[in-house]
């Protein structure tokens, strides 16, 4: 056996911490600039953080339901509002004017690796994420009496960070076949919709039977499933099969996504 | 904006001379383009850029200009034919970060500032232009903290130009560059394309300003429909356009404008004379052999008046290549 010095994996660790550097970069900069556009900050963390006074605070106070605090579960699905709007919109819309603007060409033709940009675009979402679940567990702890312990709380921080991926891909998916004039009136129309049929507004067993059924092809619903789960409140299916559920809604946005992409470049 | 690019050594000591084995630094070689709309946007092209010239891409809107770019920066493949930037695939890591490009886009995202934007792109490369030179290059000294979105339209384009420089690239290329720009900016930018080339560096820019086609390239390639109707140096460009407008190949080609009592039928007997125009009481006389045609037209005419005797302009040159 002849030991020959190989180069490549010294190279290809360059590579990796080039990228890794520019990721890091992006993710920054992304982060900072869904900061500074006060109309996407203020409403994606004003949405949530609102309807949590109103539905979660106001009008149930202290309220039980079979030994249930409402407080407590409506922080669960209102941080998933929460992280579900941090992903539809600052993925969805921000990818879809970059990509009408035609920047996301220039940035094509550089040398920056496209999974930097695309990470980096879910991490600003996810950063979002996290400050909406930190501040509705705030407020529910501070004015709703919730008692909440530091593991589910840190429980339900990591949920966040794993959470916001399937919508981010949802929102990959819909900047690239929307046109960006309509893309904020169609992730509405999907956003609120599917926020109520997921039980996020209106705990799922109280909304009808077919509703219920009908939840079970929802990605929000999974997600709501799990977030209440790390307070113990689930209500149906193992946990499994909600990590399943969002698992396969994943794939299938990534290949819409994928497809359209490819049909964007045949056009270029 | 005016400034010179000052360059330090480590910055020139980057500069490979790599090029391909026929010392092209890129090359199209018969492409042909046609979009998934059927739209034909080549026919047939080849083109080639050679270390250190700025070759201007010049031709109507819709002549196939941006299509050339994209698909040399590989953000477009041809149907048919190849493309080739240091003798590799343009799509390569390593092509890209020896390229530099300036899109006509939109806008950029708007809540960065002017600095974070040049920062962000000068980080994709391993030896970038230091900030400072490419913040005098691009003449964007005191904006620096501006946001995108707070910028005019004309320091927009200077923004999009000092990302294109950001990685101190060996090819650079700018689509329609000084769109929208001021005469004294502009000019203060075609200071800058110059001094690139005098380093070395090679620039493609596609433009519909024939001064600026005419001033600043070294060499033009005129392209309309898809197709290169003809290629050259400025001059070359200018003769080769007059010679299709009067049907002769001869490059001493003059445009003579003068008041004459004249008929038309005896100006064409003269010797050299390709077309007679009359508009108004002047008469526009190209002839091949302007010195005759002036000997003969002084001789007969007593009464000539305002005598002016041009060379025909590029913009002639280019209405003449680009018609029907």
């Amino acid at each position: 056996m002849t030991t020959t010095f190989i180069p490549v994996p010294a190279a290809h660790s360059m590579g990796l911490v080039r990228n890794l550097r520019i990721f890091l970069t992006e993710a920054r900069y992304e982060f900072v600039r869904l900061l500074r556009t006060r109309g996407f900050s203020m409403s994606v963390v004003g949405f949530p953080v609102v309807f949590y006074i109103f539905f979660g605070i106001i009008m149930n106070r202290g309220q039980m339901i079979h030994g249930v605090s409402v407080a407590k579960y409506m922080l669960a699905t209102y941080a998933v509002f929460g992280m579900v709007g941090a992903a539809l919109f600052g993925i969805g819309v921000g990818l879809s004017g970059e990509l009408s603007a035609g920047w996301l060409e220039l940035k094509r033709a550089s040398p920056m690796p496209p999974l930097a940009y695309l990470l980096a675009k879910c991490c600003g979402a996810i950063g979002f994420g996290v400050i909406i679940v930190c501040l509705l567990t705030l407020l529910g702890v501070t004015v709703g009496h919730v008692s909440v312990t530091v593991t589910e709380f840190g429980r339900l921080i990591g949920l966040t960070m794993v959470g916001v991926i399937p919508f981010a891909c949802l929102g990959m998916a819909l900047a690239l076949i929307v046109p960006f004039n309509s893309a904020p009136g169609f992730a509405n129309m999907i956003y609120l919709p599917m926020s109520f049929c997921g039980g996020l507004w209106i705990p799922i067993m109280m909304l009808p039977h077919v509703m219920q059924k009908f939840a079970l092809v929802l990605p929000t619903y999974h997600l709501a499933q799990l977030a209440l789960g790390t307070f113990g409140y689930a209500s149906s299916g193992s946990t499994a099969s909600h990590w399943f559920g969002l698992l396969g809604f994943s794939m299938v946005m990534l290949g819409i996504a994928s497809l359209a992409f490819r049909k964007l470049e045949q056009n270029s | 904006m005016n400034a010179v690019l000052s360059f330090n050594a480590a910055s020139t000591a980057t500069v490979m001379t790599t090029a391909q084995p026929d010392g092209n630094v890129a090359s199209l070689s018969r492409i042909t383009k046609r979009y998934a709309n059927g739209v034909l946007a080549l026919d047939d092209v080849s083109l080639s850029l050679r270390k250190g010239e700025i070759v201007a891409l010049l031709g109507p809107n819709g002549a196939g200009k941006s299509t050339v770019v994209k698909l040399m920066m590989g953000l477009s493949t041809p149907t048919d034919g190849s493309v080739r930037i240091f003798g590799a695939d343009p799509r390569q890591t390593s092509t890209r970060l020896r390229t530099g490009v300036m899109l006509q886009i939109g806008r950029a995202p708007e809540m960065l500032r002017v600095r974070e934007h040049i920062n962000i792109f000068r980080g994709y490369y391993p030896s970038p232009m230091p900030y400072n030179d490419i913040v005098r290059a691009a003449g964007l000294e005191g904006i620096e903290e501006r946001m995108f979105g707070q910028l005019s339209g004309g320091q927009r384009q200077r923004v999009l130009f000092a990302i294109a420089l950001a990685g101190d690239p060996d090819l650079i290329f700018l689509d329609e560059p000084t769109v929208g720009l001021d005469i004294e900016v502009r000019r203060g930018m075609w200071t800058q394309i110059r001094s690139l080339a005098s380093r070395g560096k090679t620039v493609l820019l596609t433009t519909h300003y024939l001064e600026e086609a005419d001033t600043l390239a070294h060499r033009i390639v005129v392209i309309n429909k898809g197709r290169v109707v003809c290629e050259g140096t400025p001059a070359e460009v200018k003769s080769l356009g007059s010679a299709s407008a009067g049907g002769s190949t001869s490059r001493s080609l003059k445009i003579i404008r003068c008041g004459t009592s004249l008929p038309a039928a005896t100006l064409l007997g003269f010797r050299g004379v390709t077309s007679v125009e009359t508009a108004g009481d002047i008469t526009a006389i190209t002839s091949t052999q302007p010195e005759a045609t002036l000997r003969e037209l002084l001789a007969l005419d007593e009464t000539l008046h305002s005598l002016e005797i041009k060379s025909p302009a590029l913009e002639d040159a280019f209405l003449a290549l680009t018609s029907e």
